[in-house]
């Protein structure tokens, strides 16, 4: 493992630092770069092209010394710099009679695309007395914090909220899980894992390398996302600038996180018709072509008028209702998994989606459009949203400096 | 509440659907001597000019710029006998037909206006027999009035029962609103599938409190039910004033229910589709027991949507008898067993509460649930084959 180190981490800087953005983008580009480095002016594992598989953790904050956490936040990313490079999470050497550094599962296995990006839950900056627990409270983004309850939210406390999160991508379950296990022992003592979820079969594409994958609704998800060859859109809808919140400086160049555990009501979605599935879309099942015609990629016509001139294309759809033109205009970065837990008490596959969107700010560029989702999706009525959290995900740290440098070390 | 349902009765869904000409878009590539249907800007190029009688089945791909639309003709060039509207460009959508022998014609309509580009069309004979519309039409006839009748019918008791409800809340006679609460929602349950299309008296009587939106006032039958079922902590019992306001509205939305059931039609595939979407509502909310929250009365409400469901099986079965036989001995079989579940958990003349009941138990009624589910959602589109 240790010998491909080297020649590695090299690969990894060329890849991301210009590599990925200027390639041609063909659908059948099927050997993106295996690696992405940790370190750089955002967090890898946002505009990365997603990769397929997810481990998803949010963490409490169980010390309440700032120096502990700081070291902690100093630990994971130096851990995280040697496992998105394919190293074991520990340079370290350890005796034979003692547990080795590394769990050892990856042990063998190249890095997979791994990327592991970090962010802060609102209970970082105050517990839930409001209490400053850090010195940090006043540092505390506007926008950071729980999200309202949605119609028909079902949310489960023990899948929800989280003082800090770590989401785990990489082409490899292996790996991804490999990276979250390191991360949690690294943090006992300091952390807790609160709750955690594995994700599979990316739903969207970040890059236009990338083929549309399909949801466990059978449709292909994430056609109209942002993609990471469009710079300028991702300045506009998922970096936070400076200027932002004025309080919180620190998180420019960063984003936010949203993440939501969606079931779906897998069982009565395969006895719907594929008219009414398609109709509760927007979209056509096979090729993934906007109801209004044209090919996959052609733009959404909710003008079309058919015989008797009613729409096309269902007002109360999931494809008009998320649609830029419904929300503003704003656009959000989808990085949504399949996910499947077994099943549940009733013997009915629990499944559905894990979304996670970046945006550059929630207020603006999440809550409007999911409160409408909520009360106006046809689809909404096969989904329900069983967890929830939102975090504030710091920008990239430099080489030998970590993640949340910004916000402790008072930049 | 349940607002797949409303869509299901009041969505275009339905409203296109002809008994003779059934469309369906099937992705699969062709085959089985399927027909491709070419619908270009000007023109419009069938893959042949006849076909055996029996089920002929058009692929119809829109290879212009406008939407477009398909018919096959008789033979006077005007009557339909099947026909597939708002076909998008680049998209393709299947016509499935029963045709009997003889001459016809095809037609393509792109832009939907003027007479179509028209080609003539010759059905020859396989020697398949083909049902008579004739009858069909009495079945459907029969079918959808027994279904209006029964709908009156329930409305007439939910509206009475929710009278007594009202006039003992309102009264503060708590205990005698309980023990009215389950045995009146059960005619609300029974056609909750009408009574949600009318898509402003669902979310007045039927919202849950999860359910509701930012800025929605809550009102209706789980308002009060959490009134007469208030959590330990954390609640305060709704006012004089606010227990009469309340009150006032559910009794004012029963009686426009009422009054706009009098005249309500329904049509064979609404009624196949809302009994699929009793059971669908069965499985979502009352078999995960989030529809009464506070009461726990949830299998009235399952016993509820059985029913309704059952009628509507019940009166489409003649139909399903001659199309599809062995689909209507298999509902019907799945039906008794579902009842033989539920029975089990009888308690006087009502049900045990939803927190009686076991986890294994819940799990038998779901597994009963999902094995009538399967089967019922198939009926809609054989009643219409």
């Amino acid at each position: 493992m240790l010998g491909l180190t080297g020649a590695g981490a090299a690969l990894g800087v060329a890849g991301f630092a210009g590599g990925f953005a200027t390639r041609a983008a063909t659908a059948d580009d099927t050997t993106p770069p295996a690696k992405y480095p940790f370190f750089g002016a955002h967090q890898a594992g946002i505009a990365t092209p997603a990769q397929d598989r997810l481990h998803f953790a949010a963490f409490d904050v169980t010390t309440t010394d700032r120096q502990e956490l700081v070291t902690l936040l100093r630990a994971w990313s130096m851990a995280a710099a040697r496992m998105t490079a394919g190293e074991s999470a520990s340079a370290e050497e350890t005796s034979y009679d003692a547990p080795p550094a590394d769990t050892g599962e990856a042990d063998g296995l190249p890095a997979s695309g791994l990327t592991i990006t970090i962010g802060f839950g609102p209970g970082l900056f105050r517990d839930a007395s409001g209490k400053d627990r850090f010195g940090i409270a006043a540092r505390a983004p506007k926008a950071l914090r729980t999200l309202p309850h949605f119609p028909g939210d079902n949310l489960d406390a023990a899948r929800s909220g989280g003082d800090l999160c770590i989401q785990a991508c990489a082409d490899d379950p292996q790996v991804a899980v490999h990276a979250v296990r390191n991360l949690a022992r690294i943090g006992f003592g300091t952390v807790a894992l609160r709750w955690s979820q594995l994700g599979f079969g990316r739903t969207s594409s970040t890059s236009t390398s990338q083929a549309t994958p399909r949801n466990l609704f059978g449709f292909k998800d994430g056609t109209a996302n942002l993609k990471a060859e469009d710079p300028d859109l991702l300045d506009k809808h998922v970096w936070v600038a400076r200027g932002d919140d004025s309080g919180a400086e620190w998180l420019a160049g960063g984003s936010y996180l949203v993440a939501r555990r969606i079931n779906m009501q897998i069982e009565t979605w395969d006895r719907t018709s594929l008219r009414e599935q398609e109709t509760n879309i927007g979209r056509d099942r096979a090729n993934g072509a906007p109801l209004s015609g044209g090919t996959e990629f052609s733009a959404v016509d909710f003008a079309m008028k058919g015989r008797g001139g009613t729409p096309i294309i269902d007002p109360r759809s999931h494809v008009r209702l998320a649609h830029p033109s419904t929300n503003g205009g704003v656009q959000m970065l989808r990085r949504g998994y399949n996910f499947t837990d077994g099943s549940n008490a009733l013997g009915r596959i629990d499944a559905g989606l894990f979304f996670i969107a970046f945006v550059r700010n929630p207020d603006t560029h999440y809550i409007p459009m999911q409160t409408r989702l909520a009360s106006q999706d046809r689809l909404q009525e096969y989904l329900q949203h069983t967890g929830s959290g939102l975090f504030a995900v710091p920008p990239g740290a430099d080489e030998g400096s970590y993640v949340g440098a910004s916000l402790f070390e008072g930049r | 509440m349940n607002r797949r349902l409303s869509l299901l009765l009041a969505g275009p869904v339905i409203a296109g659907t002809t008994l003779v000409g059934c469309t369906s878009n099937s992705p699969s590539g062709a085959g089985n001597g399927e027909l491709t249907v070419t619908s270009t800007a000007t023109e419009c190029q069938v893959s042949a000019n006849s076909a055996p009688s029996g089920t002929v089945v058009f692929k119809v791909k829109n290879t212009g710029n406008e939407v477009t639309e398909f018919y096959l003709l008789a033979s006077d060039g005007l009557r339909i006998v099947g026909e597939i509207e708002n076909i998008t460009p680049q998209l393709t959508r299947d016509l499935v037909v029963q045709v009997p022998p003889g001459k016809y014609y095809t037609s393509c309509k792109p832009g939907m206006v003027g007479n179509g580009v028209q080609a003539a069309f010759t059905v020859t004979d396989s020697g398949k027999k083909l049902e008579a519309t004739g009858d069909d039409k009495a079945l459907i006839t029969t079918a959808t009035g027994l279904y209006a009748s029964y709908v009156k019918d329930q409305t007439d008791k939910l509206l009475s029962g929710t009278e007594s409800f009202v006039k003992a809340y309102k009264a503060g006679d708590f205990d005698k609103a309980r023990a009215l609460y389950a045995p009146t929602r059960i005619y609300w349950e029974r056609i909750e599938t009408v009574a949600e299309s009318f898509g402003d008296l669902d979310p007045s009587m039927d919202a849950r409190e999860a359910d509701l939106e930012p800025g929605q006032k809550w009102t209706g039958w789980h308002k009060i039910e959490k009134d007469l079922w208030p959590p330990k902590t954390g609640y305060t019992a709704l006012t004089a004033a606010e227990r009469n306001s309340v009150a006032d509205q559910l009794l004012k939305d029963t009686r426009t229910l009422h009054s706009r059931t009098r005249t309500q039609t329904y049509t064979v595939d609404g009624m196949g589709n809302g009994s699929k979407g009793l059971l669908d509502e069965v499985a979502t909310g009352k078999v995960t027991g989030e529809e009464e929250t506070w009461s726990h009365t949830d299998l009235w409400d399952f016993q509820g949507n059985v029913d309704g469901a059952k009628v509507a099986f019940e009166n489409l079965r003649p139909i399903l008898t001659k199309k599809d036989p062995a689909l209507e001995t298999s509902v019907a079989t799945k039906f008794t067993a579902l009842q033989k579940v539920l029975d089990k958990h009888r308690k006087g003349d009502g049900f045990k509460l939803y927190t009686e009941l076991s986890k294994t138990e819940i799990k038998e009624l779901s597994d009963a649930v999902n094995a009538l589910s399967e089967p019922l959602s198939k009926v809609t589109a054989a009643v219409l084959k």
